[in-house]
């Protein structure tokens, strides 16, 4: 490595800014996918990994893939939740990786929720 | 790709010692069987704080904190956790005298109330990986310092800041810097003081092994506003991974020319070594450090003249000192001056200990009272006992007792009533703690530590603390008292350097603020705390006596006698008060007095 300048220091935090994101747990739009027992059987991984080539795809810096366990609707399965700062978290329903990226494009870059593959918009009270 | 997960195992001395190096490699393992290894990375951290509890995890990007892991745990919590996404209560913090568990970190009242500046990459970063440093704005402060400020913008910004000795003293970090950038001499040389001694106090240590690079980059802006091209990092031998871990990112910080020639191009050289101390407390002392760096007896100087290395000008700051430089230049002085009380400005790092639920290293803003200190964060006196005493200072330092709880923690409060900030012990006691025991020990400390080189020192702490070992074995004498502060006022004020002027402290203080027990002591021959095993004896209570035989059989001496379902009784003869009866009894029916 020869020496580094000024600007430098940007570029090698931008190389690793996803990772410092996502333990600083802080994100403009955070997915999170349900893997409980009946996600994964269903097919989860499947759709974690579309996500994950798609974020890299987007060489998006602001967006924190996470898991969760079972939603509670494990018929529906597999299920994701997308959580955007100061709005009602999103549900997503029988997905497979073709829907999430379409998910992803039109809601996570686009902003818009995909009615079409979407179950409800909110989540239950806790506590 | 980046993984979605990363699980921040804390690597420090505390949690290795408790067996994090093995918790470690039993996650590789328990998260490669899974088949989850491009999901999950296991990072290495140093200092998340609540050691009392390690080793400690904590899962992100959720903040899920797992505490008092055994190897056994594991399986069960990757799978539980890392494939089905079901984080494991069991292991969770508890509060004390509560239930249920809190999952997320930033919910947990010892985390939430601290203010993290000097700590701030703790838990977030591999120590051993300086782009991680990098990526949360490391070496960008010292970019700024030589590539568009002057010295004398840097010392005003450090100046402005009010940012003081974070060691004990206090003395301010720019007005410092200032009088060695004045200094015609050359060359100049910085010096960072690890040499952290103080019974009970790691705040250095962690900070190193936490975040090295934050104390290099806080040196190299001072080397730079002072003109100094040369550093040297006084770190004790007893403190391996600390000395590991920066000599590694010295390298690394080489590596990147961020110590060497011509750093970021500015014409500004600055190299850094490690210079490894013996473990004497009295290195700590500034004259006495560069003494040992020089290769002489580490006994300390007359000042003035000012602390010159080789004959040459010198700014030796605490590591803690160090590592709040580059925020400063980051976030702006008068950021920073906003923090804190009028005259402390900033934060404080305080290693909690003694007889506290959440033992463990805390960043608080100054000003914070130390009743939320002790309760807030540090969450109250274990088992419900009665809060008796906090000594912040170490040795050099005095006890506060119950009525100075709401004392706002800053330098010239803490002067006041009789006890210092130093560089940020706090040990805290409860009810069953003997003050005349404490004084003793912390005395006998010093005794030991004292370089010999001072009469008043060397043989005045010898006189304090065959006092009050008469005093704890019984045989105190009326006008000891009087002897004792006598004494302590003249060690003060013929001793040369802090260690000596200080060490009468904990005597001192604690005879202000807790004589009673003094007096008991002499004229009673009475330890009201129960613990000097001259002046007690063990005698079982008639009333409460269940006859159980707990005790009797627990008793290493087999002085208890009696049938089952009888009364005991304890054989004085062959008693040796250690007190085993005591916590094996279930009916309180042991009685010290």
């Amino acid at each position: 490595m020869s020496k580094i300048k000024p600007e430098d220091l940007d570029k090698i935090g931008e190389k690793i800014k996803r990772t410092m994101l996502l333990r600083e747990g802080s994100c403009r739009v955070k997915i999170i996918v349900h893997m409980g027992t009946c996600g994964i059987a269903a097919g989860a991984r499947n759709v974690m990994k579309a996500l994950m080539d798609e974020i890299e795809k987007a060489e998006s810096k602001d967006i924190l893939l996470t898991i969760s366990s079972c939603a509670g609707l494990c018929s529906s399965e597999p299920m994701i939740t997308i959580e955007e700062k100061d709005k009602p978290a999103v549900k997503y329903v029988e997905l497979t990786a073709e829907k999430a990226k379409a998910i992803f494009a039109g809601h996570v870059l686009g902003g818009k929720i995909v009615n079409e593959y979407a179950l409800a918009a909110g989540s239950e009270r806790t506590l | 790709m980046p993984h979605i997960t990363n699980v921040m195992i804390c690597t420090c001395t505390n949690c290795i010692s408790n067996g994090a190096l093995d918790i470690r490699d039993s996650l590789d393992a328990q998260i490669k069987r899974q088949g989850l290894q491009d999901d999950v990375l296991v990072v290495p951290t140093g200092a998340s704080g609540l050691c009392v509890n390690g080793p400690i995890l904590i899962v992100q990007p959720e903040g899920i904190f797992y505490q008092k892991l055994k190897g056994k745990d594991i399986p069960n919590l990757v799978e539980e956790h890392f494939l089905k996404g079901r984080p494991v209560k069991s292991l969770m913090y508890v509060p004390p005298g509560e239930e249920s568990p809190i999952p997320e970190l930033r919910s947990i009242p010892f985390f939430k109330d601290q203010r993290l500046i000097a700590l701030r990459n703790r838990g977030l970063i591999d120590p051993d990986k300086i782009d991680e440093y990098i990526a949360r704005d490391g070496y960008k402060a010292l970019a700024k310092a030589v590539t568009s400020m002057t010295q004398e913008e840097v010392i005003k910004e450090i100046s402005d800041s009010g940012l003081r000795g974070r060691g004990g003293a206090g003395f301010p970090t720019g007005r410092k810097w200032d009088s060695r950038r004045k200094d015609p001499r050359t060359p100049k040389y910085v010096v960072c003081n690890a040499d952290e001694g103080d019974p009970g106090a790691f705040m250095d240590r962690s900070i190193v092994e936490a975040d090295p690079h934050s104390v290099i980059e806080g040196m190299a802006i001072g080397a730079y506003a002072v003109g100094a091209s040369s550093g040297y990092m006084y770190l004790r031998m007893e403190y391996p991974l600390a000395v590991k871990r920066i000599q590694l990112a010295i390298e690394q910080a080489r590596e990147y020319g961020l110590l060497g020639k011509d750093i970021f191009g500015s014409g500004f050289d600055f190299d850094l070594q490690v210079f490894k101390g013996a473990g004497a407390f009295v290195c700590g002392e500034t004259t006495a450090l560069v003494a040992s760096i020089e290769g002489k007896i580490p006994e300390p100087r007359q000042r003035p003249p000012r602390t010159t290395l080789w004959d040459k000008p010198v700014v030796i700051n605490n590591v803690e000192t160090w590592a709040n430089v580059p925020v400063i230049l980051n976030w702006g002085a008068k950021w920073f001056a906003e923090i804190g009380t009028e005259k402390s400005k900033g934060t404080k790092v305080f290693s909690l200990a003694g007889n506290i639920n959440n033992a463990g290293l805390v960043e608080v803003p100054m000003g914070i009272t130390l009743r939320d200190i002790v309760y807030n964060i540090g969450g109250g006196i274990p088992k419900g006992k009665e809060f008796k005493a906090v000594q912040t200072g170490g040795p050099s330092g005095g006890f506060l007792p119950a009525s100075l709880l709401d004392l706002s923690v800053d330098y010239e409060q803490l002067d006041e009533a009789g006890s210092m900030m130093g560089s940020g012990g706090m040990v805290v006691m409860d009810e069953n703690v003997c003050m005349v025991e404490m004084a003793r020990y912390f005395v006998a400390f010093t005794n030991d530590e004292s370089c010999g080189k001072c009469t008043s020192c060397r043989e005045g702490s010898l006189a304090l603390l065959e006092i009050l070992s008469r005093m704890c074995n019984g045989e105190g004498k009326p006008g000891d008292i009087e002897l004792l502060e006598e004494l302590g006022e003249a060690i003060r004020d013929a001793s040369q350097c802090g260690l000596g002027q200080s060490l009468p402290n904990p005597v001192l203080s604690s005879l202000e603020h807790f004589r009673d027990e003094y007096k008991a002591h002499i004229d009673e021959k009475r330890c009201p705390a129960g613990l000097c095993k001259a002046l007690i004896t063990f005698n079982i209570s008639e009333e409460k006596c269940i006859g159980c035989r707990l005790c009797a059989k627990k008793c290493p001496q087999e002085a208890i006698s009696g049938e089952a379902k009888e009364l005991h009784t304890i054989d004085q003869d062959k008693c040796i008060k250690c007190g085993v009866c005591l916590d094996a009894c279930k009916s309180e029916a042991v009685l010290v007095a």
